[in-house]
């Protein structure tokens, strides 16, 4: 018989112990040199930014202690209260927080610091797991799903409140979760579309886009029944009741937009199609109309919430990345910036410690948001590589731990927690290096800061915990 | 038992992708796209921060105040300096051996990546040589600068300079870099935001020698700099020359306003300086003179200096007596040489009694004001004399006294309108109209600056309102936020209809048969209305005051002049105003007499 502390040791998975401590070894070296100064050596400092983050890696190892002492059923069954605690969290920030850079999101005791947001995400990946792993779930009950956006939309909410844009659209990588989970695989084709439609609302006018999704509405009833006649009628009527709709408008009205005429004409002709629709019983066909209306409603929508809910900078921001803007010396000139550095490492880098643009600090936010770039820049592409390929490894790892657990919680927590760790990397590296919107979201274990750090050491080493008891049930 | 098994390889296969995608993108920047590629070789990128040339400064009439001419700064980014001849160096700089190893290390101590600068503004002419021999020199390299320029010596104080910005301020605002230049004073610090324009960066490939390769991908990364807007003053320089030949070698101060809008038309503060004096090189040595000088040029006296109104400020008594009902432009009062109750005695000087109100004004009655001014305080429809001295004072108030008036220049101070508290604490709670009515002929503890005083004079010539003087009519683009708020009215508690006396009584004081004590003003073919007073000044002889405005009908221009220890008002102040007003009207001088005598009057070296 093994004693029970024996077997937590032996149960643990080193394989993700390992790839975490090379992950935080490497982000404190790449610290180390962004901050490093030719000029002011003064040897080794603890108030230096790498000596603050040395000793927040030391606080990080307090935090494993206490994720894989605490016994694995704690977690199952107080996540709800968890979940409950971080948003009150939330809400006591919005009221005592301190601003700092522009979004009040810290709490400030004494000379602690500490974002309650990424202890958030640990007690939100809680719930979602307690949620999704309920014996009697539906998935594809349409419940479900809003219970699924509850869940995160209360914390995106309070987050967005606090002007912290980055970690509020963290949530909705879970829809992954969700659909590793019996998400009706419907959902994510209208998730795309909802992306789709998204970037096509940025770039052109609404009339275009209207004309887009009628085309593909034909389409898909054609696809659907395989009835060319009837297909080609509805696009007569549909151009036919354009022209006459234009015709009226144009002596009536003539001021009116082509996108209200467009609109027009597509109501008349679907009171047309609905007809037909009844008198052939094609039900399948209501829903195309449906989509299709809900379709323009939606792209409306991005156009309002673009317009009037994104400050001018995040509205810049998408521009830019959508290639709409060019503004090299403001939204533009972190990214142009980060991807000299990195584009100027080259192959193998220009070496540790050796990199020039990173060190004159034409980098902004460096050792933060942009710590990427020193990868790039002092250990080139093998290098940039090798940190995706780790990361990468990670996640892996975390989905094959995953799908090993006996308990269904366990196993849709590794998914929230490999969600969460890819939206960051896929974020954080894809705007240094210019495919991804400048949102300002940490490197895990990368970025210097205590809270980021200790808030993905916490949500990892929680799974590594339930890991351990994976051939247990835990309800 | 898990029907969605299948699921785990779409979304392990989302996570692979999209980090492919990025190792791929990753491989073109940092392999296949040549023109990132630096490291080989040791190749760094140069920013060359691009300097807009700073914003002209014209006259109202279009007249150039302040251009920009070419200076080269000669920088150096310590870490590619490499060893080389010290005395060459020397002798195209001009500077010593011991000055070159010097600069070095501060240039080190500064920073070993991040250029700063070694030699400052050096002249076309010398740069010639000096660009041709700068490539044995590793590090160093050239930038280009502009220096003010003025082509009339004039409007010091109003233009102010420019000077390199303090660290403090390059931390506060990332705009700045060590070694920028910015306003310091005047204009050029009120709209400096307006004038610099804004800076670019052009991004150069440099090789191990420091040669400059070419552009970082075709200079697609570049800002190119925007240059600084032009700006239009509202001051006439061709009095504002005339206004400074004047008061030569006199110290005090010339306010000149367009009543109908509250633009400045000269601001003149002497002894002032040769603005070119605080530019380029010796710069910071000339400014130390400047700054040690005992009669203070630096010292913006127009909107700084605070003196007593003395008479002039009878004309406000005389407003607020009339609109408060205590007088009518007929109450007359006596004056038997001066004003006399008990052991109380105020002089006055010898003329014709009793007088009315416009005579009172002519003739500058002691005893009237304080007549008027005691019949305020003590009407009985105010309750108290507290409370009365808080409405006369809210009146003052009103004229903008005991305020900053919003000028968009810096500097500008408050003057000062006692408090009732202030009295209460001196006279113990027991006021008595009598304690204060020195304050009744513009004395006691009443502080005007020049400018506030020439804004009174506008208020007059407007009979009731304000435009908040101010120095700018326009700029190309920023109308709105500079201007707008120079467009609004400002309203005393004074009506329109109570101005009519006082000016008939400030025209007969210039223009009146029987003389006023403002006679020497007195200009054929310009009705100028003017007012005479002398500033009590403890230290010495009294400050001479006339304020003034012309013609009658529609003034054009509103001033007030200040002459230090010129003793009684008429003496100097009056003849000054008199000739700007009619160099600013006829554009000409018909009394060259009255001119040379101005002109060549030395006033500072007669003092003791
Ligand atoms: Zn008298």
């Amino acid at each position: 018989m093994r004693s029970p502390k024996n077997s937590i040791w032996n149960d643990l998975d080193w394989i993700t112990i390992g790839l975490y401590f090379l992950l935080v070894i490497l982000g404190w070296l790449n610290i180390y040199s962004a901050v490093f100064n030719e000029e002011q050596q003064h040897g080794f400092h603890f108030g230096t930014r790498y000596g603050k983050q040395l000793i927040w890696i030391g606080a990080a190892f307090l935090i494993i202690v206490i994720a894989l002492v605490v016994d694995s059923k704690f977690y199952s069954s107080f996540a709800y209260i968890i979940y409950g605690l971080s948003i009150l969290l939330l809400i006591a920030v919005l009221i005592v927080g301190t601003r700092i850079n522009g979004a009040k999101s810290w709490l400030v005791i004494g000379s602690i610091q500490f974002q309650p947001a990424e202890f958030t995400k640990i007690a939100t990946a809680l719930a979602m797991a307690k949620y999704l792993s309920h014996y009697s779930l539906k998935p594809e009950k349409f419940k479900t799903l809003l219970v699924f956006f509850a869940i995160i939309g209360i914390p995106t909410l309070f987050i967005l409140l606090q002007n912290d844009t980055g970690s509020a659209l963290v949530f909705f990588i879970f829809i992954l979760v969700f659909y590793r989970e019996g998400m009706p695989s419907v959902y994510m084709l209208f998730g795309l579309l909802a992306v789709a439609l998204f970037v096509l609302a940025m770039l052109f006018e609404n009339y275009i886009i209207i004309i887009i999704l009628e085309i593909l509405a034909l389409l898909a009833f054609y696809i659907l029944y395989r009835r060319q006649n009837e297909t080609l009628i509805a696009a007569l009527i549909v151009g036919i009741s354009s022209v006459l709709v234009w015709l009226v408008i144009t002596y009536f009205m003539p001021d009116a937009s082509i996108t209200l005429l467009l609109l027009l004409a597509l109501f008349f002709s679907s009171l047309f199609f609905v007809y037909i629709l009844f008198k052939n019983k094609l039900n399948g066909g209501f829903i195309i109309l449906a989509v299709l209306f809900s379709s323009i409603f939606y792209a409306y929508s991005v156009d309002y919430f673009f317009d009037n809910v994104l400050d001018g900078y995040q509205q810049r921001r998408i521009k830019v990345l959508l290639g709409i803007q060019s503004d090299p010396y403001g939204a533009g000139y972190n990214v142009n910036q980060s991807m000299i550095a990195i584009g100027s490492g080259g192959p193998i880098g220009k070496g540790y410690l050796l990199g020039t643009q990173t060190k004159f600090k034409f980098v902004p936010e460096q050792s933060t948001d942009f710590i990427f770039c020193t990868v790039g820049e002092e250990w080139g592409f093998v290098g940039s590589a090798i940190v995706l390929g780790l990361f990468l490894a990670l996640l892996m790892r975390i989905i094959i731990m995953a799908e090993r657990q006996k308990s269904k919680f366990s196993r849709i927590y590794g998914y929230c927690v490999a969600s969460i760790l890819f939206f960051h990397v896929a974020i954080n590296v894809g705007m240094t290096i210019g495919l991804a919107p400048v949102i300002g979201i940490p490197l895990p274990f990368f970025s210097y800061g205590g809270s980021s750090l200790w808030g993905f050491t916490f949500l990892l080493f929680i799974f590594v915990k339930l890991d351990s008891n994976r051939t247990q049930l835990i309800t | 038992m898990n029907p969605y098994l299948s699921r785990k390889y779409i979304i392990g296969g989302i996570f692979s992708l999209i980090i492919l995608i990025y190792i791929i993108r990753l491989f073109f920047l940092q392999i296949v796209d040549q023109s990132y590629k630096l490291s080989a070789s040791n190749n760094v990128l140069r920013y060359v921060t691009q300097y807009p040339s700073r914003g002209l400064i014209y006259d109202r009439n279009g007249k150039l105040m302040v251009y920009n001419e070419a200076a080269y700064d000669i920088l150096v980014i310590p870490r590619q300096v490499e060893p080389f001849d010290t005395n060459q160096l020397a002798k195209l700089l001009d500077l010593t051996k011991e000055q070159i190893a010097q600069r070095l290390k501060a240039a080190k101590n500064y920073s070993y990546y991040k250029p700063s600068v070694f030699a400052k503004q050096i002249s076309a002419r010398n740069y010639a040589p000096l660009q041709e021999q700068l490539y044995n020199f590793k590090g160093f390299f050239v930038q280009t600068r502009t220096l003010r320029k003025y082509p009339e010596k004039i409007g010091a104080h109003v233009l102010g300079y420019i000077g390199e910005v303090d660290d403090e301020l390059t931390k506060k605002d990332p705009y700045y870099n060590s070694g920028d230049y910015i306003g310091i004073s005047g204009v050029e610090q009120s709209y400096e935001k307006v004038l610099r324009g804004k800076k670019g960066v052009e991004i150069f490939m440099v090789d191990v020698h420091n040669r400059i390769k070419g552009r970082f991908k075709e200079g697609k990364f570049d800002t190119i700099a925007i240059h600084g807007e032009n700006v239009t003053l509202t001051i006439d320089a061709t009095i504002q020359a005339y206004g400074e030949a004047l008061m030569k070698n006199k110290r005090g101060s010339i306010v000149a306003i367009e009543p109908s809008t509250g633009e400045i038309l000269t601001l003149v503060s002497s002894p002032g300086f040769d603005p070119d004096l605080l530019v380029g090189r010796n710069r910071t040595e000339n400014y130390d003179k400047l700054k040690n000088d005992s009669l203070l040029p630096l010292f913006d006296r127009p909107l700084m200096a605070r003196y007593p109104p003395g008479s002039t400020f009878k004309l406000v008594n005389a407003l607020i007596g009339l609109q408060e009902e205590i007088i009518k432009p007929w109450t007359v009062f006596s004056c038997y040489g001066g004003y006399n109750i008990g052991n109380f005695h105020m002089g006055c000087h010898n003329h014709r009694s009793p007088l009315d109100l416009k005579h009172s004004i002519q003739h500058s009655c002691n005893a009237y004001y304080a007549n008027v001014f005691r019949s305020i305080l003590d009407a009985p429809k105010y309750g108290s004399v507290e409370n009365a001295y808080g409405l006369w004072r809210n009146s003052v108030i009103s004229f903008g006294f005991g305020q900053k008036l919003g000028i968009d220049l810096p500097h500008e101070v408050n003057g000062y309108i006692p408090t009732l508290s202030l009295y209460n604490r001196i006279h113990g709670n027991r006021l008595k109209s009598l304690n204060i009515v020195s304050l009744a002929i513009g004395q006691g503890e009443l502080l005007m600056t020049p400018l506030q005083m020439a804004n009174m004079t506008a208020i007059i010539c407007n009979k009731g309102y304000y435009y908040v003087p101010h120095v700018i009519k326009s700029t190309s683009e920023t109308y709105d936020t500079v201007q707008k708020p120079f467009l609004i009215r400002k309203y005393t508690n004074i009506d329109s209809v109570n101005f009519e006396p006082v000016i008939e009584g400030m025209f007969l004081g210039v223009n009146g048969d029987d003389g006023g004590t403002g006679r020497i003003a007195r200009m054929p073919g310009i009705e100028i209305c003017g007012k005479t007073g002398t500033a009590e000044n403890p230290h010495g002889d009294d400050h001479s005051i006339f304020i003034a405005f012309a013609p009658k009908d529609n003034p054009k221009i509103a001033i007030a002049v200040y002459v230090e220890n010129a003793g009684f008002g008429a003496t100097w102040a009056a003849p000054i105003a008199s000739l700007m007003i009619e160099k600013y009207i006829n554009d000409s001088i018909a009394r060259p007499a009255l001119e040379k005598h101005i002109l060549e009057r030395n006033l500072i070296d007669a003092q003791p």
